[in-house]
Parts: structure tokens; C-alpha cells; sequence
């Protein structure tokens, strides 16, 4: 079975606060960079499916140069093989062109049967990409995953969460899934693991070595633009702390004020 | 028509978030100039149609097929991607659900349009549609603006009040299923529906939440704050802590990697508040912390905090609110 794992760098989420505009609108963001936490899911479900089914898993980000060790956290967790996919070009692509790049980068790399993405990224929070990845590659699409069930015979069953309850569904192959934190409890890199990584030569594809125009990806194809990024407001509240003789006492003093409010 | 807003319906009962975004888009439709339209797909959901008359919509699509009963997202997409192509509006919005974010998604996909996702106000500037959303989880804000004929958004729930239900002035129109039920390439094979009465976290006006304070009893403490929250009517909350320490199910947790909520009141207890769990809550109305660390930094963000057990004050408050409520 062939499997893809789709990985984005993201900022380690502890250091969001301290992120400026002016860091966003560069592009030049100089937190500590990690594996975006909800793609450890995506990556520990390949190796699970690889040690289930057998086949090959290959780890894939669209992203600069430092976004290799994103790449290398995946191999240092057990990941055989990696793609960088870079390019001046890709820069500014929107979720529609980020697809774009992976699903020509995903049919380049050889027949796939399941394309794993995290349920979103920390940074773009939109959950895009592998909607956008599955009609780029024609695939079916399974979001929210909670469990792969079984892969046999061109389908795939999986477990779903949805907001009434849990969903057994069946789809055909290839198909893109994006997998919830419920899936599994991802595995460490291990320390021969990222020694691995270290020597790892990572092949990195460029525009010209994918079947995609110029046109269809980077900023200027980008369709939802972002402006007039900001700062929200800071939270005005000066807490009120409520302390009375007596926790009966405190717990009547609290109702009252949260009924003022009219909030309950 | 100028806007076309997706109605989410399950089991023939609407999401509150499909009545929210199908308010606010009635006055924005106004100053689009043009008609408001609805899109209800299902099998037998006329019910659900009349219900989108009452609340604004000019004309109600009502698309309805066997193939149609339960979501699917190939069928769905068809039936909304055909609308669009036949009635040209220029935005076309859902509520930001598990489905709804999946729907929007392929059909602006495929229809080359480009997406919001996961929006918490709407505009209109100079006749086009814009979106705020947050980015970098809740700590940064961008108006998103859109390139091209078409604007898709999904909205978060709660972002807008409920409208009033007036009139039903306006029209159904009925269809059929664009996509032939064998060319459908996913099947459901069961369903297991969450426990009866349980009030929707993203839909919640109150929510009550545990954390790891609750520690030295997990049982008894969240019993208690699950009676806190069932004594308000709410849905009941827990952070990451709670969650990996196996006190509470995944599906209750709040934050970063859980559920982003906006309730008009949040009481969280025993929670730190830590950046990742603030990240889901943050925009709550009112916060009320109860901790017994005056340090924590939950009291940072909180309109009211009491400092002290949990295992005391949560069933203090329960109390005092069965007395009036
Ligand atoms: C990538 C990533 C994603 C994350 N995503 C999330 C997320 O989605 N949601 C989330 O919540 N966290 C998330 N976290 C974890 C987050 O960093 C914190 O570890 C977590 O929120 C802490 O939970 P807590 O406040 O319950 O526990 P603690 O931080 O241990 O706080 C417990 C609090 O309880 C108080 N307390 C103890 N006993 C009592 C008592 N008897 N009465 C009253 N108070 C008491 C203590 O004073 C303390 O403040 C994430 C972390 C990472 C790295
Ligand atoms: N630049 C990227 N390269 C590879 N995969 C990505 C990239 N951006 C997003 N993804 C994948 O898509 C998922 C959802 O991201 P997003 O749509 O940006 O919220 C992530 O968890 C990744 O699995």
C-alpha cells in the first residue's frame, strides 16, 4: 500500500502570543518551528497502516528550506522516505494552491492509495488543504477520522466523529483522510531515528519538476487574501475576586453578579 | 440572488448556526443587492425548508432525494455546486460544523471560488463581501478579502445572534439529486448517535469545565461540574489535562487541539489556563475561574474568579443556583 503524508511546519503553539504582524507579513516568523502537533496524528497513522498493510510511507511538505525539519521529525518517528516541495513560486499559495503543488507532487511520487493530512495547521487554522488535495487528485475525502478500520479490496472503512455522534463509513481508494487527535497516541522520534534524520538527503522538487503552471500557485493565485492582519483586542477585564465569610456565602455573592451580567 | 446560505440539517433538525449565519446574511443580501436564497438538502425535510421561510430567506431550495437522506459529501456538493452555476450569487456561505466546513470547502474547490474558513463576523465593503476570521489560533485577526466572481465562508457558530422568526413571505423551489446514487463513492454503514441531551459544546451559551485541579477525586469532580452545568443547562467542558489524563472523553475538551467555543459564560475550574486552552475560550463573554492558586493565569482573562477548592465552591454554586433557577 502506498501512503503520503502531508506535513506543514507550523510555530511551536506555546509562542503564538508573541507572534507580531510584522512577522506574518514577511513571512519571516521567528518563533521555534515545529511539526504542526496535529500532523504527528497523520504521521504515526502511516506508520500504524504501513505496520497494518505494509507498503511505503512518504512524508511531503510544501514549504522553504527550513521546513525540512519538519520532514526530518517525521523520519526521525520511523518515516522511510521525504519530499521537500519548494519553490520562490509556491510562496503565498493559498490552501487551493498548496493542493495544487501537493496533489502534482503525490502523482509524481507514484500510484497512492491514502493521502494522511492533520485536521489543521495552528497557524492557518482552516482545515483546507486535504478537502482541496482530494479533488485535486479525484480521491474521495474522509475528515475527522478516528480510527482507520480497514483497507481491503480498493476500500477504505474508517470511524468518524461528527457533531451528533460517530459515523462508520465506507469510500473508495485513493482517498485523502485527515485525522482527528483521537486516532492514536503518536510515537517519540527515537534517538536512532534522529540520527537517521540528520544524514537524511532529502530530495526537494521545485515548479519545474512538477506538472503545474506558474500561474496556478504563490500569491498571485491566491483567491482569499488576508488583510488587514491585527491583534484582537485584549481582554479589558480586570477579574473581580469574589470572597465572602463562607463558601455558601461566596457561591450566593457569585450567582448574584454573574445574574446582573444576564448571562444565565 | 446574492447570497446562497447552506441550511445544515440532521434528522430533519437544523443546526442553530445555519439560523445564525441565515440571519446575518438576510441584511447583508440587502446591501449585496440582491435576493436571499437558501439551499436544505435531505429526504423528506420540508419541515426544515419552512422553518429558513420563517426566518428570512426569499427563496428556499428544497432538494430532496433518497440518495439525498443522510450527508454525504460528493451528492451534497453536486446538489450546491449546480445552484451556484444556475443562479450565479456572489457568496455562498455554511456554517462552519464538521459538515459544513467539508462542503464548503469542495464546492469552492471546485467551483474555483476562493474560502474563508471558520469566519466570526461578515461585511460588506463596496458591494463584495468580506470575512473576519482568526488565524494562529485566536491570537491574530485578519478581514479576509476575496479574488474572483465567487465568495464562499464558514462560520462559526455562535458568531451571530439567533434571528427573530417573522414571516414566510418568500417561495420554495423544489429539486431532485444532481449526482446518480451510483456514481456515489462513499457509504455509510452505521451510526452511532451520541448520548440523548447533550447539549452541543460550539453551540452552548454556558459552559462548565474541569481540569486537572480535579485530580485528587476525578470521578467526584467531574460529577460536580457536570451538575454545575446540567443545574444551568449547559454543556460541560474540560481541558487537555483532564482529557489525556483519561478523567473525560477527547470530545469535551476545549483549546487549542480541542473545541473553540465563544459561550456567554465559561466557568472553568481547576483549569490553569494555559495558551492552548485559552485559545478555544477565549472569546467567551464572561469568564469565571475557580482555582485555588490566586497565581494561575486563568484570573488574567476572567470577568470573576474565587480562589479556593473546587471540590467546595462548584457544589456551593450548584446549590445556590437550584435555589433560583
Ligand atoms: C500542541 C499543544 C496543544 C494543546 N492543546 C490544548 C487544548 O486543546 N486544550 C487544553 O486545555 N490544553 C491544551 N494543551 C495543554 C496546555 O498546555 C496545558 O497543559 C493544559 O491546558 C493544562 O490543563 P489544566 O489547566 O487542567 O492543568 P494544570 O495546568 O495542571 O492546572 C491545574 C489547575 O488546577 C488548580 N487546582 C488544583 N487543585 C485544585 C482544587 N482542588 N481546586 C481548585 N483548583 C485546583 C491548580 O492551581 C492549577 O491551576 C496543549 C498543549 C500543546 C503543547
Ligand atoms: N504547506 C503544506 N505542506 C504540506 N501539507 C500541508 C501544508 N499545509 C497544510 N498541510 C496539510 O493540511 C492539513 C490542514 O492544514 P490547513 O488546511 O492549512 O489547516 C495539515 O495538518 C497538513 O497535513
Amino acid at each position: 500500500m502506498n501512503i503520503v503524508v502531508c506535513v506543514k511546519q507550523t510555530p511551536d503553539t506555546a509562542e503564538l502570543p508573541k507572534i507580531s504582524v510584522a512577522e506574518v507579513t514577511s513571512g519571516d516568523i521567528k518563533t521555534t518551528l515545529v511539526l504542526n502537533p496535529w500532523d504527528e496524528f497523520a504521521v504515526e497513522e502511516g506508520l500504524q497502516l504501513q505496520d497494518r498493510f505494509g507498503g511505503d510511507v512518504t512524508v511531503v511538505t510544501v514549504g522553504e528550506e527550513k521546513a525540512t525539519e519538519a520532514l526530518k521529525d517525521a523520519i526521525a518517528r520511523g518515516v522511510q522516505s521525504a519530499v521537500l516541495l519548494s519553490d520562490p513560486a509556491f510562496a503565498g499559495s493559498d490552501a487551493w494552491g498548496t493542493a495544487t503543488i501537493l496533489a502534482a507532487a503525490i502523482k509524481k511520487n507514484g500510484p497512492v492509495d491514502v493521502v494522511l493530512a492533520g485536521k489543521q495547521s495552528v497557524d492557518g487554522n482552516s482545515g483546507l488543504v486535504a478537502p482541496g488535495l482530494a479533488r485535486k487528485l479525484g480521491a474521495t475525502l474522509l475528515t475527522n477520522v478516528t480510527k482507520i478500520v480497514d483497507v481491503a479490496g480498493g476500500k477504505i472503512t474508517v470511524e468518524r466523529q461528527l457533531e451528533e455522534g460517530r459515523e462508520t463509513l465506507t469510500a473508495s481508494l485513493p482517498a485523502v483522510v485527515s485525522v482527528s487527535k483521537e486516532i492514536n497516541d503518536p510515537r517519540y522520534p527515537t534517538f536512532m531515528g534522529i540520527r537517521k534524520a540528520s544524514k537524511a538527503q532529502i530530495p526537494v522538487w521545485s515548479l519545474a519538476d512538477l506538472d503545474v503552471s506558474a500561474g496556478s500557485v504563490g500569491q498571485t493565485a491566491a483567491l482569499a487574501q488576508w488583510t488587514d492582519l491585527r491583534k484582537p483586542a485584549a481582554r479589558s477585564s480586570q477579574v473581580v475576586l469574589v470572597k465572602e465569610a463562607t463558601v455558601e456565602a461566596t457561591a450566593a455573592k457569585l450567582a448574584d453578579l454573574l445574574m446582573a451580567e444576564k448571562v444565565i | 440572488m446574492s447570497i446562497l446560505v447552506y441550511i445544515e440539517q440532521f434528522n430533519g433538525q437544523a443546526s442553530p448556526v445555519s439560523w445564525e449565519v441565515l440571519g446575518k446574511a438576510k441584511s447583508l443580501a440587502g446591501q449585496m443587492g440582491g435576493k436571499l436564497a437558501a439551499v436544505v438538502i435531505g429526504n423528506g425535510v420540508e419541515a426544515v425548508a419552512n422553518e429558513a421561510l420563517t426566518y428570512g430567506a426569499d427563496v428556499v431550495h428544497l432538494v430532496e432525494d433518497a440518495s439525498l437522506a443522510a450527508f454525504r459529501i460528493e451528492p451534497y456538493a453536486a446538489v450546491v455546486e449546480d445552484l451556484v452555476k444556475a443562479h450565479s450569487p456572489k457568496a455562498v456561505l455554511f456554517p462552519a460544523t464538521t459538515r459544513g466546513r467539508d462542503l464548503s470547502a469542495v464546492v469552492a474547490c471546485d467551483l474555483g471560488a476562493g474560502l474563508a474558513a471558520d469566519c466570526s463576523d461578515l461585511a460588506v465593503d463596496g458591494g463584495e463581501l468580506t470575512a473576519v476570521r482568526p488565524v494562529f489560533s485566536g491570537n491574530m485577526l485578519t478581514t479576509v478579502r476575496f479574488v474572483g466572481p465567487l465568495a464562499v465562508a464558514s462560520i462559526r457558530p455562535r458568531s451571530f445572534p439567533t434571528p427573530e422568526a417573522d414571516g414566510a413571505a418568500g417561495e420554495i423551489v423544489r429539486s431532485g439529486a444532481v449526482m446518480a446514487a451510483g456514481d456515489i463513492r462513499e457509504q455509510i454503514d452505521s451510526f452511532e448517535a451520541t448520548a440523548g441531551g447533550e447539549v452541543s459544546l460550539t453551540d452552548a451559551k454556558i459552559i462548565v469545565s474541569g481540569g486537572r485541579g480535579v485530580a485528587k477525586d476525578p470521578e467526584l469532580g467531574f460529577k460536580l461540574v457536570k451538575d454545575l452545568a446540567d443545574s444551568l443547562g449547559g454543556a460541560m467542558g474540560a481541558s487537555r489535562a483532564a482529557v489525556d489524563a483519561g478523567y473525560i472523553p477527547y470530545k469535551h475538551q476545549v483549546g487549542q487541539t480541542g473545541k473553540t467555543v465563544r459561550p456567554d459564560l465559561y466557568i472553568a475550574c481547576g483549569i490553569s489556563g494555559a495558551i492552548q486552552h485559552l485559545a478555544g475560550m477565549g472569546n467567551s463573554k464572561i469568564i469565571v475561574a475557580i482555582n485555588k492558586d490566586p497565581e494561575a493565569p486563568i484570573f488574567q482573562v476572567a470577568n470573576y474568579g474565587v480562589v479556593g477548592d473546587l471540590f467546595e465552591v462548584v457544589p456551593a454554586l450548584t446549590a445556590e443556583f437550584k435555589k433560583r433557577l
